[in-house]
């Protein structure tokens, strides 16, 4: 048992604060060793007129490099940029990790999906470079550079090493966007080069959508550019049953990694103690695997599967009718008795 | 089951008045965006000898030439007056003469069956998709898709009627890409207010002569606010012209999951280029892989059919185990875009009675029937209802 770890916890709006008192409750359960240091991130005005995060949230990511977020909501103000966004450019977020797995005892169409998806942040069709060229004709770039490519496709497969998963597929359109999509592709391919002990496909965008339907159990790890990483991943997301019980990690350069949950900050049930905690528990996981203490993250992860399996307390969206305490406490209870 | 009256023909030229500084000279024929009552079905080419028609047919890669063979077959059967202008395009040379002469055939008999022709990737950018030349220089804008659960198919959702209508021509399928310094490569994705409008009025009218609820566009804008946005202000332009169809938007990577969690919600959709990649993928699979369903692309002057996810389907190639299906509705689609409407029926008729009825389905549905065995059934089923056929 090592020495206790900090964590920059993020607690968001709306059912944020709820579901990461809910998340907190459980890890001291499962006696975790890490401590935990909240901060806020909303974005205020540095010098110069700049939105910036405010300089104790980034002082405390920048000294843990851990940090776990619920939901941010983006006011409405303009000029003001989202939230994610900022967050992203503040800690270069490259790399969007989403492990997609099948919830036993929550039924979907699909079982036995366990497949991970590995998405481009930073640049590809999210670049934001739009202008109008006459009147009635836009036009929306995308950029695809070898350093991004590169360095996602290198994260791709050090993560499927280090996960003990056998394959990484790259999603592509290198048929209709040969350079841009080109260029990624090549790059994976050199990767792929150094990790013979991985196995290495690349797939069109459009027959993985035809497949993922289909059966998803043929995938493993799929790494692409930005656009397709944020439909594949919503896609698989909804495979497994929806953004509230899927997990999210956003891999940084100088080794920041911010886990979150994906779902909205549902303002109608904040407060209520309705919310479900399932989706920041498991990035709660996830972020334990990270790093490296992979005994608290299975034991956790074993209890709240095994409370969703057993039906007896299920929040509303999971199909039930307890309370947000309810359903943590009794992972609590499975933590302690899994000892 | 469900009516298969196949989709609309050609739709008329859209040039709203507030395009036109794009130097485009066509004139508005009469009618203006908003007051659309009369259904426009152009009028099929004309036929050549003795009432027969002449289609150009593009064999492709993959099982398209196997498929499309049968395709022929069925027609020769059922004494389809249809004959068939084969051209073949190689994909493996890097001039584009081959693909101009199939164009040039469209253009001469103004409908075309086509499998796909595959896109060797490791060509130099110069060398662009064959697919989406054919459909560029023909103004193929939009791309026309529906998927219908089919009961003797098993899938994990069921009921399912979308119709999707994509746009064909520009969007991230422009192929302008180019390499500013090495290293750094920057694709350009076009919307424009023209096409966005087209495409809109397109998806509106086919509602609205099926007898369609509702019309779901399926956007970016969040994100891609100038060009999604631009995209989504059109289509609400054109909502507003037909207030007894119900309108409304959808973030695509929502759509995506709503629609492998609950497809039944949808209705008609219509989205530029790639979203129409993406979400028709999704909703074939959705209702049995893409053997099942076609795909039919339109534009002004101009009629190409194909199977709707356009795979090239290599690893299949020449086994005698595709599935014949999409390709032989697709090839329905076409007959009623001729008009040839009994024979698009009986062949139809008789597809779906071999797959709900008779049950024999390709190893891609879960059964083990042959190729050459659904085309079989497929024959005699329409020897047996008494029409003029030709030998076996």
């Amino acid at each position: 048992m090592g020495s206790m770890q900090t964590v920059t916890l993020i607690p968001g709006d709306g059912i944020g604060p709820e579901i990461s008192t809910a998340v907190m409750k459980i890890f001291e359960a499962a006696k975790a060793p890490i401590r935990w240091e909240e901060r806020n991130v909303t974005a205020i005005k540095g010098p110069g007129g700049r939105w910036m995060i405010p300089p104790d949230a980034k002082e405390s990511m920048d000294r843990s490099k851990i940090g776990l977020k619920g939901p941010l909501k983006t006011p409405i103000a303009a000029g003001h940029p989202s939230m994610n966004l900022l967050l992203r450019k503040t800690f270069d977020l490259y790399a969007n990790v989403r492990p997609c797995v099948s919830i036993e005892g929550y039924k979907t169409p699909y079982t036995d999906v366990n497949l991970v998806t590995i998405r481009e942040n930073t640049e590809g069709e999210y670049s934001g470079i739009e202008h109008v060229i006459v009147d009635g004709v836009v036009q929306s770039i995308k950029l695809i550079t070898e350093n991004a490519s590169r360095r996602i496709a290198e994260y791709a497969f050090e993560y499927a090493r280090n996960n003990q998963r056998s394959s990484v597929t790259a999603v592509h359109k290198a048929n209709i966007m040969r350079m841009s999509d080109g260029l990624f592709l090549r790059k994976c391919r050199e990767v792929a080069e150094n990790y013979k002990d991985v196995k290495f496909t690349e797939m069109y965008l459009d027959t993985v959508c035809l497949n993922m339907v289909q059966d998803p159990t043929q995938f493993d790890v799929l790494v692409m550019p930005n656009l397709y990483g944020d439909i594949l991943s919503d896609l698989c997301a909804g495979l497994i049953g929806g953004l509230g019980v899927t997990p999210s990690g956003n891999i940084g350069a100088n080794g920041v990694a911010i886990f979150e949950s994906v779902h909205g900050t549902a303002p109608d049930i904040a407060g209520l103690d309705l919310a479900n905690p399932t989706a920041l528990l498991l990035s709660a996981v996830m972020m334990l695997r990270h790093m490296g203490l992979h005994d608290y993250g299975n034991k956790i992860q074993t209890a709240c599967f095994d409370t969703i399996r057993d039906k007896k307390v299920l929040t509303k969206d999971l199909g039930g009718n307890s309370k947000c305490s309810e359903f943590t406490a009794d992972i609590c209870r499975r933590v302690q008795d899994l000892d | 089951m469900a009516a298969h009256s196949a989709v609309l023909s050609v739709s008329k030229i859209i040039n709203p008045f507030w395009g036109g500084r794009l130097g485009n000279t066509v004139k508005v024929f009469g009618t203006t965006l908003t007051s659309h009552r009369n259904k426009t079905q152009r009028a099929p080419p004309p036929a050549k000898y003795g009432g027969r028609h002449t289609v150009t047919l593009i064999p492709g890669d993959g099982i398209g030439p196997e498929l499309l063979n049968h395709v022929r077959e069925v027609f020769r059967f059922s004494c389809v007056p249809v004959d068939f202008e084969v051209v073949h395009v190689n994909s493996a040379l890097e001039t584009e003469e081959d693909i101009n002469n199939a164009i040039t055939a469209i253009r001469r008999n103004g409908v075309a069956l086509k499998g796909n022709i595959e896109t060797k990737h490791t060509m130099p950018p110069s060398v662009k998709s064959r697919n989406n030349l054919l459909r560029t220089s023909l103004d193929l804008y939009a791309n026309v898709m529906h998927c219908q659960s089919l009961p003797g198919v098993q899938t994990r959702h069921q009921n399912i009627d979308i119709m999707i209508i994509r746009e064909n021509t520009e969007g991230e399928y422009s192929s302008l890409e180019h390499e500013n310094v090495p290293g750094v490569v920057e694709s350009l994705k076009i919307i424009t207010r023209n096409n966005s409008l087209r495409i809109a009025e397109y998806a509106f009218r086919l509602a609205r002569e099926k007898g369609r609820r509702r019309v779901t566009a399926v956007h970016k804008a969040n994100i891609m606010k100038l060009g999604d946005g631009l995209f989504l202000q059109c289509c609400r332009e054109v909502a507003s012209g037909y207030p007894d169809i119900t309108f409304d938007s959808m973030i695509v990577d929502n759509t995506t999951m709503q629609l492998v969690s609950k497809p039944q919600q949808f209705d008609v959709m219509v989205m530029p280029n790639l979203y129409g990649n993406v979400v028709s993928n999704v909703c074939a699979g959705l209702v049995g892989g893409p053997g099942l369903v076609p795909g039919a692309n339109y534009g002004r002057d101009y009629a190409v059919f194909e199977t709707a996810t356009r795979n090239t389907g290599k690893s299949i190639a020449d086994k005698n185990i595709a599935n014949p299906t999409a390709m032989l509705l697709a090839g329905c689609m076409m007959l009623d875009h001729l008009k040839l409407h009994d024979h698009a029926s009986s062949i139809r008729n008789a597809i779906f009675t071999t797959m709900n009825e008779n049950r024999l389905h390709t190893a891609d549905i879960g059964g083990q029937g042959t190729t050459s065995e659904v085309v079989q059934s497929v024959m005699r089923i329409i020897q047996s209802k008494g029409q003029l056929t030709a030998e076996f």
